[in-house]
């Protein structure tokens, strides 16, 4: 009774379809148990979960605010795993983007809207694209592990921040509570049909990004970049070059989400202002399989989850701890079913191992 | 030819999403709010969301605040909702939303940091009621309330000031605002009472609640020489660094002893049940009115916790003559001469301080070592 875990070479849409089905209600019927430890009715919970996510307009609002960084973020960091560099930054570079933003914001308050909003954005993505250069130039340079030095470079931004909050940026005028002081209304993004504009900009870089991806020499280079270095060198992709720019606009992307979430969802700058988005961009991005409009679908799908899972809190008062579990649950199952889409269980010896077309 | 093809399908769906996610609130707004507030008006159900910095389970602040919304939906059997562990974040902003768009319609947020987020909300919805705990900001629809929780410190102050041995005592703080520097500063007043040598050392969390860190603050100023903890912190790890080292603690929010059985004195502790009972049966009858609370021993929503037998012999009898004067309105604590950090005078002789210099106190009295940034 062995087994052994091959590599699957290819897979049919509808296979693939149907591994994620039944990823999906293994995850219901799980959590289900683990409702009715609550003493909880799990009919009741999921129908309780999607109302509040769609239920009434605030709610959709709502759903949509929660996926408007999570699209931009996961865009960018699509890009930085397109061409196999795992870019766990994007929490830093949002950090470092919305700190560039506030600087201006907090700095010239008084500029007219326009040109106050688009110096914020501009200072938004380069900040957060000069964040991304740092790993990508080690990168590029010494062959460093990109890995690590993102997700650590994440601590240091979130630092830096903490370090403005309590420091020389604080609000003299809350009493010794460590707060930045608030935008003025020319730094705050406009709404566009009841929710800030940022979904505009979410939806036309889906657009710009699949584009780029798909139709463009540099978006062709990083590609062959992922898939073999060698190829690339070979081809005369100049490797280091690409890398570089691919993280700029990688980093930038994520610079442009803080300084939407700073300006439009915080109105000022704190610790909390990417909220986690960083790292569950991450998950978006894989789920979708690193494609621009899938990135949209999933990011969706994962802020109803956030803003269900929030309703059902106050709605059937579960602990917090309790509705994460919830999420969690859901997540783990979905991701795990990404591996049986990509490799397969057989008996030892039964099958060969397919041979990828990049191998040879 | 096949590429522009998918691309346009590409374009199709987003532009489809869009078309369905987006565009439809729009449309549909006008038409779906208006049944809402017909039902809100035919049903005039009062249902109270209490909105909590940390989980209930935390042992201190946010559970007596839950004991007083229990308290509440006991007496008057009103519906309530909760959200713990909310971020002083726009969190804040979002999670106040959420429970207007679940029909509550009077809200308790019970932190200091939400204070700017439940102004912001309350102005954008003046039919719903909204009661900020420990904050100054006041509006048409928005209380703000607390309780003088400096009196209790103060007798707590007395307690720890009669067990120490070292002269030296730790005091865990949250964050550097004048509701914390208050309590600091009531506690050291309380401790030289009884014992003018004795000095008391501040390190700063900068976290309500986070149990861990609070326990390895005090661990930090038990090395350091103290040996009587006492805190500002929203859980009682404090009080088990006290009770792993074998020494002494004065608790804070709620009665701490069963956490800490032999190290436990004493703690300041709130009582909020009365207050939200009064405040919803006022809403209820229609005669509910925007207030700013501060209320101290005299109306019980502060209070000492009885001493344990671990307590000093003495401190009883000291503790019940004073806390009689606070009630009686004769110790009113904060009474010059108070001299700050650096020995000069901060407040004459006879004189009282105001409560709007209590309110917005940024320095500390004599005998405090440490530093507000």
């Amino acid at each position: 009774m062995l087994y052994k875990v091959v590599k699957r070479s290819e897979i049919t849409q509808g296979k693939s379809f149907g591994i994620r089905t039944v990823a999906i209600i293994l995850a219901l019927l799980t959590s289900a148990i683990f409702i009715m430890i609550l003493n909880l009715n799990p009919l009741e919970v999921y129908a309780a979960l999607i109302k509040g996510a769609f239920g009434s307009n605030y709610r959709i609002n709502q759903t949509i605010i929660t996926a408007i960084p999570l699209v931009i973020t996961s865009l960018g960091i699509a890009i930085a795993f397109k061409m196999k560099f795992w870019n766990i930054g994007g929490e830093g570079q949002i950090m470092m983007g919305a700190f560039a933003a506030s600087f201006f914001a907090l700095r010239y308050p008084d500029l007219p809207k326009p040109i106050l909003l688009s110096l914020m954005m501009i200072a938004g993505m380069v900040a957060g694209g000069l964040w991304a250069l740092i790993p990508a130039f080690f990168k590029a340079q010494w062959e460093t592990n990109e890995t690590i030095i993102t997700l650590m470079m994440n601590y240091i931004a979130i630092k830096w921040v903490t370090y403005l909050q309590y420091g020389p940026w604080r609000d003299k005028g809350a009493l010794g509570f460590p707060k930045i002081p608030n935008f003025s209304d020319n730094a705050i993004l406009p709404n566009f049909l009841g929710i800030h504009i940022g979904w505009i900009f979410a939806l036309i870089l889906i657009i710009i990004v699949y584009i780029f991806m798909n139709r463009s020499k540099l978006g062709y280079e990083i590609s062959v970049l992922g898939e073999s270095e060698n190829t690339a060198r070979y081809a005369g992709i100049n490797v280091k070059r690409t890398i570089i720019i691919a993280l700029l606009i990688s980093g930038g992307l994520c610079g442009l989400a803080g300084m939407i979430q700073a300006s439009a969802v915080s109105n000022t700058l704190n610790v909390e202002v990417s909220g986690g988005v960083g790292f569950t961009a991450i998950i978006t991005t894989w789920l979708a399989s690193l494609s621009a409009p899938f990135i949209l679908l999933a990011s969706i799908l994962f802020a109803a989850l956030i803003q269900g899972g929030s309703f059902i809190q106050t709605a059937f008062g579960i602990p917090a701890a309790a509705a994460m579990i919830l999420e969690g649950m859901i997540l783990f199952f979905v991701l795990g079913s990404e591996f049986f889409i990509k490799y397969k269980l057989t008996k030892n010896g039964s099958a060969k191992p397919a041979v990828s077309k990049g191998e040879i | 030819m096949k590429k522009a093809l998918s691309l346009f399908f590409v374009l199709l769906l987003v532009m489809s999403i869009i078309i369905t996610g987006c565009s439809q609130p729009a449309k549909e707004e006008p038409k779906k709010e208006e049944p809402k507030q017909e039902e809100k008006a035919s049903e005039q159900k009062i249902k109270v969301g209490f909105v909590y910095v940390g989980p209930i389970g935390d042992g201190g602040w946010t559970y007596a605040h839950n004991e007083g919304r229990k308290y509440l939906e006991e007496k008057l059997g009103v519906e309530t909702i909760i959200k713990e562990s909310v971020p002083e974040s726009q969190e804040a902003e979002k999670v106040l939303n959420d429970m207007i768009d679940q029909g509550a319609n009077v809200i308790f947020t019970t932190s200091f940091g939400f204070m700017d987020y439940t102004e912001k909300v309350a102005k954008a919805n003046p039919d719903v009621k909204f009661l900020h705990c420990s904050g100054y900001k006041q509006l048409d629809n928005m209380s703000n309330y607390f309780g003088r929780i400096y009196e209790a410190r103060y007798l707590s102050g007395i307690v720890a000031g009669l067990k120490t041995q070292t002269d030296v005592l730790g005091y865990v703080a949250a964050f550097e605002i004048p509701e914390v520097v208050r309590g600091i500063n009531a506690f050291t007043l309380g401790v030289r009472s009884v014992n003018p040598d004795a000095v008391v050392k501040v390190v700063w969390t900068h976290t309500w609640y986070d149990p861990a860190k609070e326990k390895e603050a005090a661990k930090a100023l038990l090395d350091d020489g103290a040996d009587v903890i006492a805190q500002h912190q929203d859980t009682p790890g404090p009080q088990q660094a006290a009770e792993e080292k074998g020494v002494w603690s004065i608790g804070y929010n709620t009665d701490m002893k069963e956490m800490a059985p032999k190290a436990y004195m004493t703690a300041p502790i709130w009582n909020w049940g009365p207050y939200y009972v009064q405040q919803v049966k006022a809403v209820m009858d229609g005669t509910w009115k925007s207030t700013s609370v501060w209320e101290g021993m005299k109306d019980g929503i502060v209070e000492l916790a009885p001493l344990t037998d671990v307590a000093p012999a003495e401190a009883k009898k000291a503790v019940e003559k004073v806390k009689a004067d606070i009630i009686s309105g004769k110790e009113k604590i904060f009474v010059g001469p108070i001299k700050d950090q650096t020995g000069a005078v901060k407040v004459q002789d006879g004189v009282v301080m105001t409560d709007e210099e209590l309110l917005s106190v940024d320095w500390f009295v004599e005998g405090v070592e440490g530093k507000i940034k």
